[in-house]
């Protein structure tokens, strides 16, 4: 991966003007090499990593397979972008194994996510079957651990 | 009963009071003096929200797996003495990983010897070849511990300069002026701490050379050898023609796969070499400690991933300091190795330690004092930035802000023997 990319990934607040020094570029250089992977769709969103326990301790984040029937012509496509397009769908992929789809849903409560199942996902043309499973605790987003390791004490000079 | 050495009679009284205990403790080991570390770190320890760039380590927490395989040998009880030497299967990946990343071909069996960190390999090995009086060429701004422990090994440290001019690189004209009939070996160390040289094949074939004329054993310390940068590679003397039987290759786990609280170092050699340093490590240490030479097994077989990541976060670090420092004033090369710049501060009008002192104390930022490193060190400070980027951001900052608060009158000189470069 380009390091730009990389750097962006880690931490997308850096200036244009810190990526470059990190890089050796000039932050004009950086400037256009991140409009054009926004334009080409490889940069696709800027987002913060969230600790949701803390911010909204009752809501409820689940994890569905769901077995779908594939179509003539386009495949799982159509349908699983039809899925991925209701805003509780965090995550959608499609996934080798015994299932179709994998998707995410975020909901401020239990009954919040058992209604999108019952009612809208479950009664899409082609959905066969789903199993919703529960996320109990986190402990690892995004590459980011939630808690983070003890700040280990060094020797503030050392040969 | 008293026995009073000559020497000893000399210093009396000023250097010992009848009580005091210092008159037990050997007059060579008196001589030596206190690390110009010392002072310094003795003032950071008393003053909180420093933030440090005189740390000589990386800031990255040792690979999971390298922890997780030390865990696994714990759990599984290996916690028993190991062959002196070190495990077979360590000295095993020790050759496999150096003949493949630097093209030098050791026997496992006689050639290698597994050491507490290199800092133990290298006293070892000084221990093993000099006989009193023996002179070993080192050069400097280097290692603060070179010096003392050809010192405490019965030899005569003699210095050779580097410049920032030539990089910081050893030439080979320097060296030849202080090569003497008593001159036994010559210390390398590359990439330098604290200057981040490094030595190409072709900067290496000329001191190879005068090594073979001069019959010279060269000690090659090369514990940051993963930290090169810009895309090239390191060179190991010991992989020039010729040079392998008069070299003893140091090395270990601590700067390449962030490990420095293991303690796992090594030296490669020919046998006799290794036998040599064997009779002393046997009697001193017996063994490093196997749960570390367990970890040391994973970290050589299976982490040049996270050693290429570690290396190129470091390589961004350094172009983001380099950058900065030139920045402000401060003329800074940009090093090819290691993890440190040396900038040259003698442009403000101020010595190393007034600089590093007066930063600490208005900005408290910690830089160490380039004159620990030797004389040549002096109007330079080492930063070390294996330290997080947000750290080196604000660090640099109040660099800035440091050099803005100076008083009118003491501006930046635009001389300086340094020539900012590009990275």
């Amino acid at each position: 991966m380009d390091p730009l990319l990389e750097l962006l990934h880690q931490n997308s607040k850096l200036s244009s003007a810190e990526l470059g020094k990190l890089l050796n570029l000039s932050a004009a250089q950086v400037e256009a090499k991140i409009a054009s992977y926004e334009e080409a769709g490889v940069i696709l969103a800027y987002q913060a990593v969230i600790d949701a326990e803390r911010t909204d301790p009752d809501a409820v984040t689940a994890y569905i397979e769901v077995r779908i029937t594939p179509e003539r012509g386009g495949g799982f496509d159509r349908l699983a972008e039809r899925i991925a397009r209701f805003d509780e769908v965090k995550s959608c992929w499609l996934m080798s194994g015994g299932y179709d789809l994998a998707i995410i849903v975020e909901g401020n409560h239990l009954r919040e996510i058992a209604r999108f199942v019952s009612d809208k996902l479950s009664t899409v043309e082609g959905v066969i079957s789903t199993a919703t499973r529960f996320r109990l605790k986190t402990y690892k987003q995004n590459g980011v651990l939630l808690t983070p390791p003890v700040a280990i004490d060094r020797l503030p000079v050392t040969p | 009963m008293v026995v009073c050495r000559s020497s000893m009679q000399n210093l009396w009284p000023s250097r010992q009071a009848a009580s005091d205990p210092q008159r037990f403790i050997a007059d060579h080991v008196l001589d030596i003096p206190k690390s110009g570390i010392r002072d310094f770190f003795e003032v950071v320890q008393t003053m909180t929200d420093v933030i440090s760039l005189g740390i000589g380590e990386p800031d990255f927490v040792t690979p999971w797996r390298i922890r997780e395989a030390a865990i696994f040998a714990m759990e599984k009880g290996k916690t028993g003495y190991t062959s002196n030497l070190g495990l077979p299967r360590l000295r095993s990946a020790i050759i496999q990983y150096l003949s493949s990343r630097f093209d030098v071909f050791y026997d496992a069996h006689r050639e290698v010897l597994v050491s507490v960190g290199v800092s133990e390999a290298l006293d070892l090995a000084l221990r093993a070849i000099l006989n009193p009086g023996d002179e070993v060429i080192f050069h400097e701004p280097s290692y603060v511990s070179y010096n003392p422990s050809i010192t405490l090994a019965g030899g005569r440290a003699i210095s050779v300069q580097t410049e920032a001019q030539h990089d910081f690189r050893l030439l080979p004209h320097t060296l030849e002026a202080k090569i003497t009939p008593r001159t036994k070996a010559l210390l390398l160390s590359f990439p330098t701490n604290p200057t981040g040289g490094i030595m190409t094949g072709e900067d290496l074939q000329p001191i190879a050379d005068l090594c073979i004329q001069h019959d010279l054993l060269v000690l090659s310390d090369e514990i940051y050898s993963e930290l090169v940068y810009n895309g090239t590679k390191h060179v190991s003397i010991a992989s020039l023609p010729g040079m392998k039987e008069r070299t003893v290759l140091l090395n270990g786990c601590s700067k390449s796969f962030a490990m420095t609280g293991f303690r796992v170092g090594y030296a490669c050699a020919p046998a006799a070499i290794i036998e040599a340093m064997m009779k002393i490590h046997q009697y001193a240490i017996m063994c490093a400690s196997v749960l570390s030479q367990e970890a040391a097994i994973e970290a050589l077989e299976h982490c040049s991933k996270e050693v290429a990541a570690m290396r190129s976060d470091y390589e961004r670090r350094r172009n983001f300091i380099v950058t900065r420092f030139n920045e402000m004033g401060l003329s800074c090369h940009s090093p090819k190795g290691a993890f440190y710049v040396f900038p040259y501060v003698g442009s403000t009008g101020l010595t190393s330690k007034q600089f590093s002192f007066g930063l600490l104390e208005s900005q408290k930022v910690a830089v160490v004092p380039g004159d620990a490193f030797g004389g040549s060190g002096e109007g330079f400070v080492r930063c070390c930035f294996a330290t997080s980027f947000e750290k080196l951001r604000e660090a640099t900052d109040r660099i800035e802000a440091f050099l803005r608060s100076r008083p009118a009158g003491t501006p930046i000189a635009p001389s300086s023997p340094v020539a900012p470069t590009t990275n």
